[in-house]
């Protein structure tokens, strides 16, 4: 009904400056619901409002997990609403309640879906992913299954099916994960390679990794303090002249 | 002192080489002096503890130690005088008044009282004295007497004399010798020259005069020496032949140099795994039964297959040996490559020698000619390795001759303003034989402050690089000579020169957020940036694990590739530019680059026609449905038919030459062909990791299900069927993730630690930095109970000095009482006696 612009700006202010003014918040049920089903982000946002209805005014929402997996797509990790995105799914998925082949596909789709997102998600994702396996100790099969097939030729996970019971996550291993611990990022590396061992008890903190900005991690980057400078040791004979330049294929000096 | 005061501290052990300072104490000595400091400071500031008057010295000067004590008096005496000028004293009636003599003032005469007694001789000159009397005119005995008679004389003079007198005349005495000594040596050294003068002439005549026959004569009579003899002395004065390093054979140095290279690679290798040198320590601390403790580590890191081909020591990385034949192949090139490479190394390394032997010599010798010769010869090196790198043919007469212009001698630039003025308006060799020749006059062992100087240059030549890739038409024939400069200026100072990088990556970056922050989108960064970028990965190692230039490159090239928008033709080929970056930099480490995958995939999607069924999803720069979409889109069959591939030249990044649309499409199918190869690299380098296919479906997808192949050449199809076959023959390989075994941990075992004791007295455990922190912290620990001591000590010295107070005013107070008792009763029993009396009466 609305145009888009407008529809996200409302949203945004929705749940902090509107609803708890209301005198009958559940009037605003229709039309969350309505803005839930369009996709997108918009969906994304309606989410914030959504959950206040469902914590604080008894809203039944019917497939709504379902629904929240459908959300997930690659757009997720490079959108501006990540931060608030991961803080309310962190919310949902909070609940030891929730069974484990729910929370396996929610894992598994979400490390799916890391394998396009930038350094700056992929610093809060792990951690995110991490305390989900931890809250759903059934889970950990996705990272350790002793007495496993020696060898698969498929992925058993089906990425397309929308409904998380029938993704066979649990089958599967977070080999998406093994494969960003050869992230060029050093901390994504890093952050990837705690998987391998067992994981602690305690939670990790990740409120201050949702807000993480490329800048900020660049930025960080640029200030440490290197103690000596690693230098190339292959004598140079141009700006094209490493052996097997993929520049000199391609480019030229003109 | 007294034994009953000496407290001695009894060892139980003797402990050989340990020195202890206190055997032996002194008790009472210690307290008494303790006791004596408090009295002086603690005992004074109690008494005045509640007086505000506070003692002024105003002696001048009295704590000022600039002035030396004797100054200070003489100030002090100055300022008194100048006080007391002026004043008169008034008890003092006849200052002023002068006491005369016959009408001369008494001061006067006082003062020529010296040169009265100084005529006095004169007088005397009339009389004679008694002992030249007594030995002229005293005859015979006279002598005798004389002697007596001095001798009483003597006795008698002594006598008055006093011991002024005496040492006065043995200071005389003194000085008169010396006087004789000097006045002695100094004829001798006459003496001396005057004898080497005659001898000098004297000399020449005997050098000269000698007839030959006399000579020979002479000769005759010297006994001949034999030969043994000589052989003898040939022997014993001849240079011992001492041992010399070996000329190394070529097979010698191409060995050394492979095991250079292959040390510098295990280097790089460590790094790119990103093992922490601390945790290499760690393990290599642990200590098995086995060992020799000779010191002896395998490092496992360092090892290597060794294997051999056509007889020569193949070295290749791992992934490499990995790898198919092919890559073997690849392999061995690299390795001749290699071996070229060292070849040329050593001999770029002589001709560095040279050179910097050369420079020497100018700037010892002012000859001009000298140096030219010099600076020809540099050229000469020069342009033989141009011409074997580039085959790059010019006129060695026409060059010669305007380099003949150039000096010889470069200060270094203080700004970027004179640096470009150096280099500006001239050729690329003159501008390299003048970079050259700045580093050489100003190489860092020639002068304290050329480090600095050097490490400016980097920066100035750096931004010099960044200028000509922002012209118009960018130089880059000219950037591609000046990379070698600072290659060179780089290995001598990384630090200045990655702090410059950085600095450079860090505007960059700030550019790109604050446009992103302002605007909400960014456009791609100009020319110069790519160059720099490119620069990078020329002078540092990229495969490092973390290294403190290229890890905020990735971060900034990332940033690139998800941030910027893109619009035009040449935000593709930018885009592209980076992709190549990106490669380049993981080509060894292959680590994984999510952004180089999503771009290739947006670029693929960019060269497609609009609304198709799509089984993938573009992220962020792309958007599935846009107005900038199809910007790689090519409809024109001729176009198509015609095209043939070519480099991108780089320049189009700054300013679109073609504007025909032919030429526009051929750019584009360029770009296209790029992309396929770029995916094809991927695709190689990515195979083993274990969600490859997952990581390149969306690609895949897209490749086989929405390119219209059979529309592009021929040429066109083989890239893309290249890149497909690359994507399609690499097996499925699942194993479910099992994660590390923990190490059981090791029961304690009560075993003693046996620790090598290096010096006694000494507590080992602990790097250098540790041991220090644990000196300051027992320092700071035995600090604290002394000023405890101190402040109990302090404490009952004034209990102590409170108690007898109180105790003195007790005992005046009962003093006093007696005394006012004493004489009550007194008074009692004489008023009682009175009584008494009265009662008598």
């Amino acid at each position: 009904q609305l145009p888009t612009g407008l529809y996200k700006k409302v949203l945004v202010i929705l749940h902090d400056s509107v609803l708890p003014y209301m005198n009958e918040p559940t009037l605003m049920m229709d039309f969350l619901t309505v803005a839930y089903g369009v996709g997108g982000a918009i969906s994304l946002l309606a989410l914030n409002g959504l959950f206040i209805l469902i914590h604080q005014h008894n809203l039944e929402y019917p497939d709504f997990y379902k629904k929240l997996y459908s959300l997930l797509d690659p757009s997720i990790y490079h959108v501006k609403y990540r931060a608030r995105f991961f803080h309310l799914t962190d919310l949902f998925l909070s609940s030891s309640h929730l069974p484990a082949y729910l929370v396996a596909a929610f894992a598994k789709r979400l490390a799916r879906l890391a394998l396009t997102a930038p350094p700056e998600a992929l610093l809060m994702l792990i951690p995110f992913l991490c305390n989900l396996l931890r809250r759903h100790p059934a889970c950990m099969v996705l990272l350790h299954r002793p007495g496993g097939p020696a060898a698969m030729s498929e992925d058993p996970y089906i990425m397309e099916e929308e409904e998380p019971s029938e993704s066979r996550a649990l089958e599967s291993s977070l080999w998406e994960i093994q494969s960003l611990q050869n992230h060029y990022h050093p901390e994504v590396a890093k952050a990837a390679a705690v998987l391998n061992q067992s994981l602690s008890e305690m939670e990790d903190d990740i409120s201050g990794l949702l807000e993480l900005s490329a800048y900020e991690l660049f930025d960080k980057e640029v200030k440490k303090k290197a103690a000596d400078v690693p230098l190339e040791f292959e004598q140079i004979r141009g700006l094209f002249g490493k052996k097997n330049d993929i520049f000199a294929e391609h480019f030229s000096l003109d | 002192s007294n034994p009953f005061e000496v407290k001695v501290n009894r060892q139980k052990f003797d402990i050989l080489g340990r020195k202890t300072k206190n055997d032996v104490g002194l008790p009472g000595v210690s307290r008494s002096k303790a006791i004596k400091k408090r009295n002086q400071t603690l005992l004074k500031e109690y008494k005045e503890r509640e007086k505000t008057n506070v003692f002024k010295d105003k002696r001048f000067g009295e704590y000022n130690t600039k002035i030396t004590p004797e100054e200070k008096m003489i100030r002090r005496f100055t300022l008194e005088r100048q006080q007391n000028y002026g004043k008169k004293n008034i008890y003092n009636l006849n200052e002023d008044e002068e006491l005369t003599h016959y009408g001369q003032s008494l001061a006067e005469i006082e003062k020529l009282n010296d040169i009265v007694d100084s005529d006095s001789d004169t007088e005397e000159r009339g009389t004679l004295s008694a002992e030249l009397t007594a030995a002229h005119f005293g005859g015979g005995g006279g002598l005798l007497r004389k002697k007596v008679s001095s001798e009483q004389q003597d006795e008698e003079e002594e006598k008055p004399k006093s011991r002024k007198e005496l040492l006065e005349e043995m200071i005389a005495k003194s000085k008169q010798e010396k006087q004789e000594r000097q006045t002695r040596r100094e004829s001798a050294l006459e003496l001396t020259e005057k004898l080497d003068k005659d001898w000098k002439e004297i000399q020449t005549l005997i050098a000269r005069k000698p007839p030959k026959s006399e000579r020979k004569d002479k000769e005759a009579e010297k006994p001949k020496p034999d030969e043994y003899d000589m052989i003898v002395r040939e022997l014993g004065f001849e240079m011992k032949a001492k041992p010399s390093e070996r000329m190394k054979t070529e097979e010698e140095l191409a060995k050394e140099e492979q095991a250079r290279l292959q040390k510098l690679e295990a280097d790089r290798l460590r790094r790119m795994r990103g093992i922490d040198e601390q945790a290499n320590k760690k393990r290599a601390s642990h200590v098995s039964a086995d060992d020799l403790a000779d010191g002896f580590i395998l490092d496992k890191d360092d090892r290597r297959l060794l294997s051999y081909k056509d007889g020569k020591i193949n070295i290749g990385n791992e992934e490499e040996g990995e790898g198919e034949e092919e890559e073997e192949e690849e392999g061995e090139k690299e390795d001749n490559e290699n071996e070229e490479e060292s070849e040329e190394e050593s001999v770029s390394e002589d001709e560095e020698d040279d050179d910097a032997a050369d420079s020497h010599s100018d700037l010892e010798s002012d000859l001009e000619s000298e140096e030219e010769a010099a600076g020809n010869k540099e050229e000469n090196k020069h342009e033989t390795k141009e011409n074997e790198s580039q085959n790059v043919e010019e006129l060695d007469p026409k060059r010669e001759a305007a380099k003949s212009e150039l000096p010889y001698t470069f200060a270094a630039p203080e700004s970027y303003e004179t640096f470009k003025s150096l280099l500006t308006g001239r050729t690329i060799e003159q501008q390299l034989t003048i970079l050259e020749r700045i580093q050489k006059c100003n190489h860092p062992s020639l002068a304290v402050g050329n480090k600095a100087k050097l490490e400016k240059l980097f920066g100035f030549l750096l931004e010099y690089i960044g200028e000509l890739a922002t012209l118009d038409s960018p130089e880059l024939r000219t950037i591609d000579k000046l990379v070698l400069p600072l290659y060179n200026l780089c290995q001598m100072f990384p630090e200045a020169a990655s702090d410059s990088i950085k600095f450079i990556l860090r505007d960059a970056a700030h550019d790109l957020e604050e446009a992103i922050e302002v605007k909400g989108r960014a456009p791609f960064p100009a020319l110069d940036t790519l160059i720099y970028l490119k620069i990078i990965s020329l002078l540092f190692p990229t495969s490092d694990f973390w290294h403190p230039v290229v890890t905020p490159a990735f971060m900034y090239m990332s940033q690139l590739l998800t941030k910027c928008r893109i619009t035009t033709l040449q935000d593709v080929i930018k885009g592209l530019f980076i992709c190549c970056l990106f490669l380049e930099y993981v080509s060894l480490s292959r680590r994984f680059v999510p952004e180089l995958i999503n771009f290739l995939l947006g670029v693929l999607h960019i060269s497609l026609p609009k609304n198709q069924a799509q089984g993938y999803t573009v992220v962020h720069p792309f958007t599935p449905a846009g107005k900038n979409s199809e910007l790689l889109l090519v409809c024109d069959k001729e176009d198509l038919e015609s095209w043939e591939k070519q480099n991108l030249p780089l320049s189009i990044v700054t300013r679109l030459k073609e504007t025909s649309r032919t030429e526009l499409n051929h750019i584009r199918l360029s770009c296209l062909a790029l992309c396929f190869d770029l995916i094809k690299k991927c695709a190689a380098l990515y195979e083993s990791l274990p969600s490859f296919h997952e990581i390149m479906h969306p690609i895949k997808k897209l490749l086989t299900q929405h390119m219209p192949v059979n529309e592009y050449p021929e040429k066109m199809q083989e890239w893309y069927h290249s890149a497909v076959k690359e994507l399609e023959n690499k097996v499925k390989h699942y194993t479910p993730l099992i994660r590390e075994k923990k190490k059981p941990v090791p029961l304690k075992q009560y075993t003693p630690k046996i620790v090598k004791v290096l010096e006694f007295g000494r507590k080992q455990a602990g790097s250098k930095k540790e041991q220090e922190r644990k000196q300051l912290i027992q320092r700071h620990k035995r600090e604290l109970k002394g000023a405890i001591r101190e402040i109990r000590k302090d404490n009952q010295f004034l209990a102590r000095m409170q108690l007898s107070e109180i105790m003195e005013r007790d005992s005046a107070r009962k003093r006093k009482v007696k005394e006012l008792l004493g004489s009550l009763a007194t008074q009692e029993g004489e008023w009682k006696a009175m009584k008494r009396k009265k009662w008598k009466n």
